[in-house]
């Protein structure tokens, strides 16, 4: 399935495998450009949860490859450990269930704090990750 | 496919092509390219949600992405 021409299947996979917890998703965090990306940023963020971020709106090719390695047709798409979470929907079901915080890794936050736990994956590369703290 | 579906088309689809499926498809926007599928089926049990999810999506393929600009989905297991 690897495709040695592909640098863009290759970059996506890369990022999934490099971050331990990855946001593909449409717009930034600060500016989401969708309503379903802007939820699912705000219940990471709820939970203080480091994230790297992927905006997939500047190339079509992302997303095409993103799909094809996740087979996931929609955005955003969250990844804890290279492997699929979920897309927004299940994000936030896993957010009011309280399992999202233990997939992630974190505490459930009793009263959201500003410190962000650190730990963060500093790697800007060829996607434009960004990483975010809160 | 570029015609608008309707969420009616989109329940029959569901049902027809996922075993035992009952669905409810609302149209978020009424726009004909926002969708809300809540499903139950006997053919979720034992499956994770994502591969619940999964099931759904695969009946439209390419047309998640497309002409279905967005499908929110919920997905529960019946006996």
């Amino acid at each position: 399935m690897t495709d040695p021409e592909n640098p863009i299947r290759a970059a996506v996979q890369g990022a999934i495998d490099e971050h331990p917890t990855i946001l593909f998703m449409k717009g930034t965090p600060e500016a989401p450009a969708c309503g379903f990306s802007a939820r699912t940023v705000a219940a990471l963020q709820s939970l203080n949860a480091p994230f790297a971020a992927v905006d997939i709106l500047p190339d079509p090719r992302i997303r095409q490859e993103l799909s094809a390695i996740s087979a996931w047709p929609t955005i955003p798409q969250l990844f804890v450990g290279g492997e699929l979470v979920g897309g927004c929907d299940i994000v936030m079901e896993m957010y009011e269930s309280g399992e999202l915080a233990g997939a992630l890794g974190v505490e459930e936050p009793a009263d959201a704090p500003d410190a962000a736990p650190a730990g963060a994956d500093p790697a800007p590369g060829p996607l434009g990750i960004e990483n975010r703290l809160g | 496919m570029l015609r608008m579906p309707s969420s009616d088309e989109l329940k029959q689809r569901i049902e027809s092509a996922i075993p035992g499926a009952r669905a409810e498809v609302d149209d978020l926007t009424g726009g004909g390219d926002h969708f809300q599928a809540t499903v139950t089926s006997s053919a979720f049990a034992g499956l994770s949600r994502l591969e619940q999810h999964r099931l759904v999506y695969d009946v439209f393929g390419p047309e998640v992405g497309g002409p279905i600009h967005a499908l929110s989905i919920k997905t529960h297991s019946s006996d």
